[in-house]
């Protein structure tokens, strides 16, 4: 067990973290996720109202349907990455453990007339992999109808379950909302299922790592903006330069002409061309002899899918392009890493 | 067979002393995704860091459990790291050295010492 955003969350199960990883892209893998912030957002006009906040278009969401969203600060930082769903009546979002407390408070802070519920009444599982659907159904059956970032209500035993298709791993899969008091009997019938095994933070780490997807605190932050992060395809055009609702978020000035200039570093992905995986602080350069690093990777580590180790970073634009050769500093020597485009793995989602 | 308080298992054979992680030291690492050898012919201080060994979950390294001169690596460690889980204490052995004194051994903890260790 370690200590995570002041939860205590296991590393592992019995299974190991390769073997949870595999699990997981074979057959289906149970994650406790409990940690992140559930909250409900509703008063009159709460789309129109939130994207005064995101640089995603909230407005227009069909209802049932949900959308990775960014909260920028006002130099176009990422304060936090999250999901928003339209839930009809209101709009349901999902947020990092490490960020909640701040989130909450920024959003009541600048949603005058919006209510703002935080649902710490409820945990929150995700199960992923390609048997998800079929471990799922045997307890929603309504599940198998949902489609990639779809959003529904299904009942067990007499409860309201929160189901989102979506995940962090690159694999088709759910996130169920239950409430405190019946998920662990939830969990229990989940794992109960031939198909299912628990999974931790390790292989959480390296499945979306593959996966390409950032980790708040590592790969983004409020000094990242989400051009120079890769992540500009969640803007839509209806918020870009020329679209209806052009701007009008913090930091759009910044975001806005790195849309149109380009961003002057970006993130990339990294294959490092010997054995030994490459870890988060290590430093980039653009030669064997250069002095200063021009970057360094913000993840890393062994991709057991990909039987190698792979990694993410940033690096000034002009040396992002694929197979440019960059040099990264490990234990004193400079060891050759190529660039490669995300995700390593194509993701395997029911679109 | 011999044991550190940094869980190696060393072994003499002939005249040089074997050096390995043990079984628990294993399953704390975790799965095992590279191995780093040191240099044949290196001479090496007690403390040294002589491997890197790294598993999904974190970084470690093999100290020199004594002074002397490494005389052999186990290359298939390169290649297939996941032995040190497999067999850490028959085929996954890390690097064999020359040591003046094998005498020196004979500080390490026995078998049944190093389990009392662990506890």
């Amino acid at each position: 067990m370690v200590p995570f955003a002041g939860y205590e969350m296991p590393v592992q199960y019995p299974m190991g973290v390769l073997g949870e990883h595999q699990h997981t892209r074979a057959a289906a893998g149970l994650f406790d996720v409990s940690h992140m912030g559930q909250v409900i957002l509703r008063g009159p006009k709460v789309a129109l109202a939130l994207e005064a906040l995101v640089p995603v278009a909230v407005e227009g969401l069909a209802e049932g349907r949900q959308r990775y969203a960014l909260l920028t600060n006002a130099q176009g930082g990422i304060l936090d990455d999250l999901m928003v769903a339209n839930r009809g009546n209101h709009l349901f979002a999902v947020l990092n453990a490490a960020c909640k407390a701040d989130d909450l408070a920024h959003l009541r802070a600048h949603l005058p007339g919006i209510e703002v519920i935080e649902r710490d009444d409820r945990a929150l599982l995700a199960l992923q992999g390609p048997r998800a659907e079929n471990a799922l159904s045997a307890l929603l059956p309504g599940v198998a109808g949902m489609r990639f970032m779809d959003v529904a209500n299904h009942d067990w035993q007499e409860q309201e379950i929160w189901v989102s298709r979506s995940g962090y791993t690159g694999e088709d899969g759910f996130e169920i909302s239950v409430p405190k008091a019946r998920a662990e009997a939830f969990a229990r019938a989940l794992l109960a299922h031939p198909d299912v095994e628990p999974v931790g933070l390790g292989a959480r780490d390296s499945l979306r790592l593959e996966a390409g997807l950032c980790l708040y605190g590592q790969d983004i932050d409020a000094t990242t903006t989400p051009i120079e992060a890769g992540l500009g395809w969640a803007i839509q055009k209806v918020r870009r330069a020329g679209g209806a609702r052009e701007g009008g978020f913090p930091g759009a000035e910044v975001v806005l002409a790195q849309l149109r200039e380009g961003p002057e570093r970006l993130r990339v992905g990294l294959l490092p061309e010997g054995r030994a995986p490459m870890r988060a602080g290590t430093p980039l350069y653009t030669s064997p002899e250069a002095r200063e690093p021009v970057g360094q990777i913000t993840s890393g580590g062994f991709g057991p899918s990909l039987g190698r180790p792979i990694a993410m970073g940033y690096l000034p634009a002009e040396s992002t392009g694929a197979d440019t050769e960059i040099w990264a500093e490990l234990r004193g020597k400079r060891l050759p890493v190529r660039v490669v485009p995300l995700p390593f793995r194509p993701s395997n989602y029911r679109k | 067979m011999r044991f550190t308080e940094e869980h190696e298992w060393l072994r003499v054979e002939g005249d040089v002393v074997v050096v390995g992680i043990t079984e628990h030291a294993a399953q704390q690492l975790g799965d095992v995704v590279f191995v780093e050898l040191p240099e044949v012919d290196a001479m090496v201080a007690k403390g040294d860091e002589v491997c890197v060994i790294e598993s999904v979950k974190a970084a470690s390294d093999i100290l020199a459990p004594v002074d002397g001169e490494i005389v052999e690596v186990n290359e298939a460690l390169t290649d297939t790291p996941g032995l040190v889980n497999e067999d850490p204490q028959g085929d996954a052995w890390f690097f064999k050295m020359k040591v003046d004194d094998l005498s020196v051994l004979e500080d390490f903890m026995s078998e049944d010492e190093y389990k009392d260790f662990l506890g």
